[in-house]
């Protein structure tokens, strides 16, 4: 990411705000009236108690699937299915897709007897390590062959790991009965549009009965695949996911539509995702300038479609052959020559007994959010509807562990009197470069950042302090090593109570600016 | 009368190989190839030749 862009434009927030007005214009004549048994929480937060129980069973350690879960297992993708049926206006094939994978970086494309075999050493070495999906490079549905042989071979080899796939949809209704033999629960199913007209302007072709179809066609073919592929998994008990790439001024509001009607067809989970787009990717959209949302336009569209389906808001946008926890990449570390030389011992009862010690440690940080949210504090003579952004850096196990300059990304949480609730993250260039702070990259992290009142932190040296107090966002490193909704909502009392005796002023934030590309370890080294 | 995929072009997506009616794509070093001898450019089996109308590369397929 060049450092160039690290202020926040002026011109472009003033355009930003204007659309995050209007999007909740319409929000609130749109799902908001519809919201119909929808939770008003966020679903990926939701624990055991707000599902059914065989769901639960479905999700609680699928990372992607539940918000809680992300913190505590890890899933892989293998890129064993680089052919695509469709072309997308943010996708450029000459690299990996640039929405699902970083952009430039042509990963390493395996045959599904390498991509077993990488399963199995990883899940080895990451006992954590509970999902396998297939994202690509292309669409799993387009490589069928490819795809299910991996899943058959992966079945017999580890019976434990999960499997799942993501596709555009327009080969969903003819594979959903074999994707159930697989034993495939979850399914995420990329969907830009319910309308034609929007979807003309985001793919220029599809390749549909040995024809290249193109425009308002080819939208209406892939639109009426999504739906009837959806609706035949819901029917057949598989939990879906839903992505929708958020392209400012083509899809935004219709986002709010397209929640509705997936919502209509059983999707279990929403997933907004803000459009990765530079003109070096090469993308339609790169060249063309246009350009991704900023992150109060994110969180506008998000929030308008609360009520309706459920929203993921912890999605890393991660490559498809992505390894680790979300937010990290272990990839380099299992590539073909490494794996040929490990020695790969698959102990189903290691990885049973690692998983039992994850689990009492999950139900711990669930009981101490409980807790903090039932202990918070009411009547102060402060609006009592106040709402501010916190920043949080965390290493994970869902505590504030993380030193300021050693952070890559930052988890966001919106905390109002009696909720923290977990709204997204955001990516950062590396502040510390070996002990140094790094001046020039101290602008782009408060930048992304900048609609937040606080940055908790376990540790901060004087310089970024000074800085980002200069810039209205208050450095706390008095929660160190806390676990995050107490910290947060101890930190909220304490700042209500200033406000209260006048010590500070309550003021509103600005906008933030989304760091484009997807987290890897390789960016974190040429940051 | 064939095509040819321009070798720097390909991307080694693969999405061509399964299409072709003839089977007359294969992958050599990381990017797909047409054997000459099998290939009719879809001639009276298909409107359009195959390869060309799935491959995500504009120009990446000509005639040999």
């Amino acid at each position: 990411m060049s450092l160039n862009t690290a202020y926040v434009d002026a011109t472009q927030l003033g355009r930003s705000r204007q659309a995050v007005s209007q999007i909740l214009e319409t929000a609130a004549t749109g799902c908001g009236t519809t919201g119909g048994e929808g939770k008003a929480s966020c679903g990926t937060s939701a624990g055991p108690d707000d599902m059914p129980e065989e769901i639960w069973n479905k999700v609680k350690n699928h990372p992607c699937y539940s918000e809680e879960a992300h913190h505590h297992y890890a899933r892989m993708h293998v890129a064993v299915a680089p052919a695509c049926n469709i072309q997308c206006n943010y996708c450029n094939r000459k690299y990996d897709c640039s929405n699902e994978s970083r952009p430039g970086v042509v990963s390493q494309k395996l045959t599904p007897e390498q991509a077993v075999k990488k399963v199995v050493a990883v899940a080895s070495e990451i006992p954590q390590m509970t999902v396998l999906g297939i994202a690509g490079p292309g669409d799993a549905l387009a490589n069928p062959k490819k795809t299910f042989d991996t899943f058959r071979m992966l079945q017999e080899q580890a019976p434990d790991i999960k499997l799942c796939l993501s596709t555009n949809g327009l080969a969903l209704p003819e594979l959903a009965d074999e994707i159930c033999k697989y034993n495939i629960d979850h399914v995420t199913i990329t969907i830009n549009m319910v309308d034609p007209a929007v979807g003309e302007k985001i793919y220029p072709w599809i390749f549909w009965n040995h024809k290249r179809v193109t425009g308002i066609e080819a939208a209406t073919i892939l639109h009426q695949q999504q739906m009837k592929g959806l609706e035949m998994l819901t029917a057949r008990g598989v939990l879906t996911k839903i992505n929708s790439v958020l392209i400012p001024g083509v899809n935004d509001e219709h986002l709010i539509e397209v929640n509705r009607e997936v919502k209509k067809r059983g999707a279990f989970l929403h997933n907004i995702m803000p459009l990765i787009s530079e003109p070096e990717h090469g993308t339609v959209f790169g060249l063309t300038g246009q350009r991704g949302p900023s992150a109060q336009e994110l969180k506008a569209v998000q929030d308008a479609c609360m009520g309706g389906a459920n929203l993921m808001r912890h999605c890393r946008q991660c490559r498809a052959d992505a390894v680790g926890l979300l937010g990290e990449d272990r990839s380099e570390e299992f590539t073909l020559d490494k794996i040929d030389e490990m020695e790969v011992v698959y102990d189903l009862d290691k990885r049973k007994t690692y998983q039992e010690k994850v689990e009492i440690e999950r139900q711990a940080q669930h009981a101490a959010k409980v807790a903090a949210l039932a202990a918070t504090k009411v009547a102060d003579g402060v609006d009592p509807d106040m709402k501010v952004l916190i920043a949080v850096a965390t290493e994970g196990h869902g505590k504030v562990n993380q030193h300021f300059g050693h952070a890559t990304e930052f988890q966001i949480f919106e905390v109002s009197q009696g909720a923290a609730l977990f709204v997204g993250h955001r990516r950062v260039d590396l502040y510390c470069q070996g002990g140094y702070g790094e001046e020039e990259t101290l602008p782009s992290v408060v930048g992304a950042i900048n609609d937040c009142h606080a940055v908790l932190v376990s540790k901060i040296g004087a310089c970024p302090r000074d800085e980002l107090m200069a810039a209205g966002i208050e450095p706390v490193d008095e929660y160190a090593h806390e676990y995050i909704e107490k910290a947060a909502l101890s930190w909220f009392g304490n700042y209500r109570e200033r406000v209260a005796s006048g010590v500070v002023t309550h003021q509103l934030r600005g906008d933030a600016q989304i760091r484009q590309g997807a987290y890897s370890g390789s960016a974190e080294q040429a940051a | 009368m064939a095509l040819k995929i321009i070798a720097s072009m390909c991307t080694g997506c693969s999405a061509c190989e399964p299409e072709c009616p003839n089977v007359a794509i294969r992958e050599k070093g990381g990017t797909f190839i047409i054997d000459p001898a099998k290939c009719t450019e879809c001639e009276g089996q298909f409107d359009s030749p195959q390869c060309i109308a799935v491959c995500p590369v504009d120009n990446c397929i000509k005639a040999a």
